[in-house]
């Protein structure tokens, strides 16, 4: 019965990842991409990466996203060793990932995998921008299906932080395909009642936006994070027009009632928490106890 | 012969060279027939040899040929009592996309397509076939209704791909993509989708969420069309045969990736030389599908959708 799915805090051992309690590499010093302060490393890393003088919530990799997010930053990773191919043999693709193997310390753009927020037991996906630009391909597509699979069949509440330039060229018809194959598992795990938060980041679009980032229960955006299907500059070129500053921002998509809440990544932890809370059964609780059906 | 692309240029040049012999025996009263039909012969040896092994640009050439047929020509040639059915119910009726419901020898069925103009005029009514958010929704509308009445589906693909618009953006062009891929996975009706022409990108996937995927084969479906595909990978747009090259755009290839279940044949130089032969052909293989996929019960086709797109994809794994 669904009554039974999140009616108690499941005991649960997480396994610390290795590779997640990597250090974050640093420079002493760092300068905002939006406002140019100059601000210690230390001071932006304590501040979650959010600029201390204008609010700019700089991109965060995966790994750096769990470390924030989950509770004691730990994670039970899925898949770790999954890999792509290089299925159409496209010239360079192989060489390409090999390099942002090697400069994001990651194998493909997505670490997926079972934690804690707040206490509650979810599956997570953390997508990382610094590797092949956040693309999809068939590793992300997989994978991405693999972790709502599992959330299906465990009934835990499902978390994906997107960020993304769509799907990788590289794979063309493959990585296409993953958008329908992500999105047709989350048609099973809505049907079985699960709940799944979505956390759209900078930036996140084409392929992702139009697949699993918009098929959210709860669709939550980070403040500044630029979305939407096609990107500002072919817009642009399309309609020639100058777009406006805010366009497809966090907020702009907010307005025109493509988000449900802009949060703050300082408020991220505390806001998902509450949301699983809100679906969690508590026992002793009245009629309104819980809110999944 | 007309509207001719580059390729097809030997053998323009050949048959106008045969016409003016012809001509001018006539004119002169000397039988040219021996070397007339020499000629025919080097026409027909030379036909085979370009419209035999066409590269992966110019099969592009004709997916996009102006005189391709469309899907309201395929809907007109293959179904009878069409109806068609507008709107979203939500925001408007997008041209770009038409539906509706009709008979397939006998059966009724919904049908729906990307719709690319005529002439200039119904190109910019139809916006060149590419969908805004209204499109999409209203698609997702039309298969609900076939769901509810248990009406098979079949889906014409022929986009560039979904427009790219502030107003599109606004209205939430990823959204209405994303819940297409979504809702089609959960329908019990049989899906079988055709690539006609082009397929390009999400806006094409929207509508190709099928039980079978069918492609003419001189159609192409990729990722994105090959001109945004250069301009993304190399940042020059004018780099679009090269994309069309490396990135496994053909029917041809998409069988071979499993993808698609079966490649229907055109009439040589592409299905704009005999239309009414080619929808023929389309309705024999959507007919075809339609009768395996017909005794299956609601659950077995969804299932059967879900497997097919759950294996799509390649890796592997590193110790």
């Amino acid at each position: 019965m669904l009554k039974d799915l999140f009616n108690k805090k499941r005991k649960y051992a997480t396994i610390p990842s290795e590779r997640t309690k990597r250090e974050i590499p640093e420079g002493l010093m760092n300068k905002c991409a939006r406002c140019g302060t100059i601000q210690f490393s230390k001071e932006l890393e304590k501040n979650l990466k959010v600029c201390t003088a204008c609010g700019y919530h700089f991109r965060l990799s995966a790994l750096e996203r769990i470390q924030i997010t989950l509770d004691e930053g730990r994670l039970f990773e899925y898949d770790a060793d999954m890999v792509s191919e290089d299925p159409l043999e496209f010239p360079g693709y192989a060489d390409k990932l090999a390099k942002h193997s090697e400069s994001s310390g990651l194998r493909d753009a997505v670490v997926t995998g079972e934690g804690t927020i707040g206490g509650f037991p979810v599956i997570v996906a953390a997508m990382s921008f610094d590797f092949f630009g956040g693309s999809m391909g068939s590793v992300v597509g997989e994978k991405v299906t693999r972790a709502i699979e599992r959330a299906t069949e465990k009934r835990y509440p499902l978390v994906i932080f997107s960020t993304s330039g769509g799907a990788r060229m590289e794979e063309s018809i493959l990585s296409l395909m993953q958008m329908a194959k992500t999105s047709a598992a989350l048609m099973k795990f809505h049907e079985a009642g699960g709940l799944y938060i979505s956390v759209i980041t900078d930036p996140t679009y084409g392929g992702v936006s139009a697949s699993f980032a918009m098929l959210g229960d709860f669709i939550l955006a980070e403040p500044g994070a630029a979305f939407g299907f096609a990107g500002r500059r072919v817009i642009e070129q399309t309609i020639r027009q100058k777009l406006p500053d805010n366009f497809q921002t966090a907020e702009f998509n907010l307005q025109h009632g493509q988000v449900d809440k802009v949060v703050h990544r300082k408020e991220m932890r505390a806001t998902l928490t509450k949301i699983l809370d809100l679906h969690t059964v508590k026992e002793d609780a009245p009629y309104g106890g819980r809110g999944a059906v | 012969m007309a509207g001719e692309v580059p390729f097809e240029q030997p053998l323009i040049e050949l048959r106008a060279k045969i016409d003016e012999l012809h001509k001018f025996g006539m004119e002169k009263q000397i039988d040219f027939s021996e070397e007339i039909a020499r000629l025919e012969e080097r026409y027909a040896k030379l036909e085979e040899e370009i419209y035999g092994s066409l590269t992966a640009p110019q099969k592009m050439q004709l997916a996009r040929h102006p005189q391709r047929p469309t899907t309201l020509d395929y809907i007109q040639a293959i179904f009878t009592d069409f109806i068609e059915l507008h709107g979203d119910r939500l925001f408007g009726d997008d041209l770009a996309i038409v539906g509706g419901i009709a008979r397939l020898n006998g059966i009724p069925v919904t049908v729906i397509g990307h719709q690319k103009g005529k002439d200039t005029k119904d190109n910019i009514a139809r916006n060149f076939g590419m969908p805004h958010p209204e499109g999409f929704r209203k698609a997702l509308r039309l298969m609900r209704q076939a769901d509810k009445f248990r009406r098979p589906i079949i889906t014409f693909i022929d986009t560039t791909g979904a427009y790219p618009g502030s107003a599109a953006e606004e209205r939430g062009q990823s959204e209405a993509i994303a819940r297409n891929l979504q809702e089609m996975a959960s329908l019990r009706v049989p899906i079988v989708c055709v690539v006609i022409g082009e397929g390009g990108s999400g806006g094409a996937l929207a509508l190709c969420v099928g039980n079978r995927i069918l492609m003419l084969e001189n159609s192409i479906y990729a990722v994105a069309s090959p001109n945004s595909a250069a301009a993304i990978l190399w940042k020059d747009a004018s780099q679009v045969n090269r994309a069309a090259e490396i990135m496994k755009i053909t029917a041809e290839d998409l069988k071979r990736l499993e993808v698609i279940e079966e490649i229907i044949p055109e009439p040589k130089g592409g299905a704009h030389r005999a239309p009414d032969k080619q929808a023929e052909s389309i309705k024999e293989a959507v007919w075809n599908h339609l009768q395996e996929l017909l005794p299956m019960s609601g659950d077995e086709l969804r299932e059967d959708r879900y497997r097919k797109f759950r294996k799509i994809g390649k890796f592997m794994f590193v110790s």
